[in-house]
């Protein structure tokens, strides 16, 4: 955090989170702010607690320890009206999609609308419409999840996360099984509502070239450290990071028993 | 810009919230839309409608949108101009125009073009006709009875093939699957078949006490429970307890295609997921007919004690008037459930399609072509036992 951020410019703010299941601790002592309109990328190694981190920090794990504010609110701590307010300002896409099965696309991202907004049903139609457009589905807005590829379903999820035109954007692994032009036109769909809109953006993701056209700032986790073992500019980060594992990362490097043993083979 | 009559009104508008339209006519046939504050999802509901009919009742004017005081605007308020802007396609308008609009907001405005928005290119199939449903309905249960038959058919095979080669049986599956389908199930069995003998006994001993004859009741207890009620009521419980738990547990593996794997793989779904299950419930039903025979009898000899008929009395009536040939009848018919149940469960799972609710549809199909084939199947047995003269 710089000492230019006001309290305004902090949407998400991570205090002291310790996380895990059952006991079972995988991140501790958690700290770092997210600014508003900031594209803001968890990065970090399979099991590195990646979307435990995105799951406290969207309310749907209770952390151990520490606390997880949005704009100033924990939603830990609120309950009714006062948390669908905060959940207002959130959009959410699951890695899965998680798309309502019986619905079709355009009910399914007609959903939010209809649950809270007074908008009639031609205008969240329309609306609906044009966020499937955003993400090249226009032609199968009556399609059932079912119906359509792994990614088309993914991009859906992405469309009907954008429903309400939230604040804030969770995206966990948004690019995955996406093909390269999608997953372009995403990247630039992402910096558009970023930059014009002032959104807020915490992606999971490891596509690194996605990382580098999107990131503003990224943050690395490490199951051994179990905690962030490097934050800032993500190409700063490749290019002067001592850190052995941060270099691995960014460079698509073996581990150095594995060199030995790629070496040998 | 175009100067804008003086006596322009407000048409709608939502303080709380900041969003506002105000319409004006100008003297070179423009009627001018101004519209102000924070367009979102939440503050445009009023105004929306208002400017959609402010720009249908324009007539043979142009219509300029004026966003010059706009100071937010999301991908509602963007829709919201598209759809105006897609106007004149679709009611009778002249020309629309969006101007002033800031550039951060006008970059999303471009990403759209309002004539592609026109038409919706994936409308909702229309409904089909009554002859239409009916033959589609039709040959669903001809192609349902088709796959049937070739499961009866592969089925047979695999089990056949277990017969002859039985160390290729998966038993250790077929064990954990007997405890979770047959041990497990002996609390409920128990309960419903105690409840059953006491039921039966109770309601036909009241009205042949009047006759003197409650004595028969024990025939009555012993005929029905051991012919009867024993092994289609277990039937019953287990087409809704473990055959609804084969067709989730199929269901899921198909939409987790791990059945998908074990085919591409080269291993034979039947063999590894049916088999063992068919096998399983072979053991398990019979055993828990025996329990439930054992436990009706008991219900049964309880309530008569109450009736003033002793429990040897009553052991010793059933053993005049229930021969062996009315046990084996019930015994015989709880192997053919085992294999209906176990078989349609797992069939119902292997259909298993794609999305949220199919592995709950499997899961009820399996419960209820399960329980009717039970009762079809009862029924063949006992047309062929009144043939036989058992």
């Amino acid at each position: 955090m710089t000492e230019s951020d006001t309290a305004d410019d902090i949407v998400i703010r991570v205090e002291d989170l310790t996380a895990g299941y059952d006991g079972n601790v995988l991140l501790q002592d958690i700290n770092f702010d997210v600014r508003r309109g900031e594209v803001f990328v968890i990065l970090g190694g399979s099991g590195g607690g990646k979307s435990t981190l995105l799951k406290n920090m969207i309310g749907l794990i209770e952390p151990m320890t520490g606390r997880v504010l949005i704009e100033g609110d924990d939603m830990v701590t609120t309950f009714g009206a006062a948390r669908r307010r905060i959940l207002c300002k959130l959009g959410v896409m699951y890695q899965s999609g998680a798309l309502f099965g019986s619905m079709t696309l355009l009910e399914n991202v007609r959903l939010p609308l209809e649950e809270y907004t007074d908008l009639d049903r031609d205008a969240m139609d329309l609306i609906s419409r044009m966020k499937l457009d955003l993400v090249g589905l226009e032609a199968f807005t009556g399609h059932l999840p079912a119906e359509i590829s792994g990614g088309m379903q993914k991009r859906a999820a992405i469309a009907r996360a954008m429903a309400l035109d939230p604040m804030i954007l969770f995206l966990d692994e948004p690019s995955a099984g996406l093909d390269p032009i999608t997953s372009a036109e995403l990247d630039a769909l992402v910096l558009r509502l970023a930059r014009n809109l002032r959104i807020t953006f915490v992606i999971v993701s490891h596509e690194l070239a996605s990382i580098y056209a999107i990131a503003d700032r990224v943050i690395m986790l490490d199951k051994r450290r179990k905690g962030i073992i490097a934050e800032g500019d993500p190409r700063v980060l490749r290019d002067t990071s001592t850190d052995p594992f941060v270099r691995q990362f960014f460079h698509r490097e073996l581990p150095v028993h594995d060199r030995h043993s790629a070496a040998h083979a | 810009m175009t100067p804008v009559d003086p006596t322009a009104h407000v048409v709608a508008s939502r303080p709380a919230a900041g969003a506002s339209l105000a319409v004006a006519d100008s003297p070179d046939n423009t009627r001018v839309l101004s519209l102000a504050g924070h367009l979102d999802a939440y503050s445009i509901a009023h105004v929306w409608p208002a400017a959609r009919n402010a720009v249908k009742a324009a007539g043979d004017r142009n219509v300029i949108v004026d966003a010059s005081a706009v100071e937010y605007c999301d991908g509602a308020g963007i829709g919201m101009l598209v759809d105006l802007l897609r106007m004149p396609r679709i009611a009778s308008t002249r020309a629309v125009e969006v101007r002033h609009l800031r550039p951060e907001f006008q970059a999303l405005l471009d990403q759209f073009d309002p004539d592609a928005l026109i038409e919706d290119h994936d409308p909702a199939p229309p409904r089909q006709g009554v002859v239409v449903e009916i033959g589609i309905h039709v040959a669903r249960i001809g192609r349902d009875l088709r796959e049937q038959v070739a499961f009866i058919g592969e089925t047979s095979t695999a089990l056949g093939n277990a017969l002859r080669h039985p160390a290729r049986v998966r038993w250790a599956d077929v064990w954990m699957i007997c405890e979770r389908a047959g041990a497990d199930a002996l609390p409920i069995v128990a309960l419903i078949a105690f409840l059953m003998g006491v039921i039966i006994a109770f309601e036909s001993a009241v009205p042949m006490k009047r006759f003197g004859a409650e004595i028969f009741v024990a025939d009555l207890v012993g005929l029905s429970m051991l012919r009867e009620l024993a092994p289609l009521m277990t039937a019953i419980l287990l087409a809704g307890r473990s055959g609804a738990a084969f067709a989730a547990e199929l269901g899921t593996m198909r939409v987790n295609q791990e059945i998908d794997a074990l085919t591409t793989m080269g291993l034979d779904p039947v063999r590894f997921l049916v088999v063992t299950r068919v096998l399983a419930a072979l053991f398990m039903t019979p055993l828990l007919t025996l329990f439930a025979d054992l436990v009706g009898l008991v219900g049964g000899a309880l309530t008569m004690q109450t009736f003033g008929i002793p429990y040897v009395t009553f052991v010793h009536e059933v053993e005049s008037i229930v021969d062996f040939s009315d046990f084996m009848a019930g015994f015989i018919k709880s192997f053919v459930f085992a294999v209906l149940i176990a078989g349609v469960g797992c069939l119902r799972g292997l259909q298993t399609t794609t999305g949220a609710s199919a592995v709950g549809n499997a899961a009820t199909r399996a419960v209820v072509s399960g329980i009717i084939l039970l009762v079809i199947v009862d029924g063949v047995f006992a047309v062929i036992y009144y043939m036989l003269d058992v």
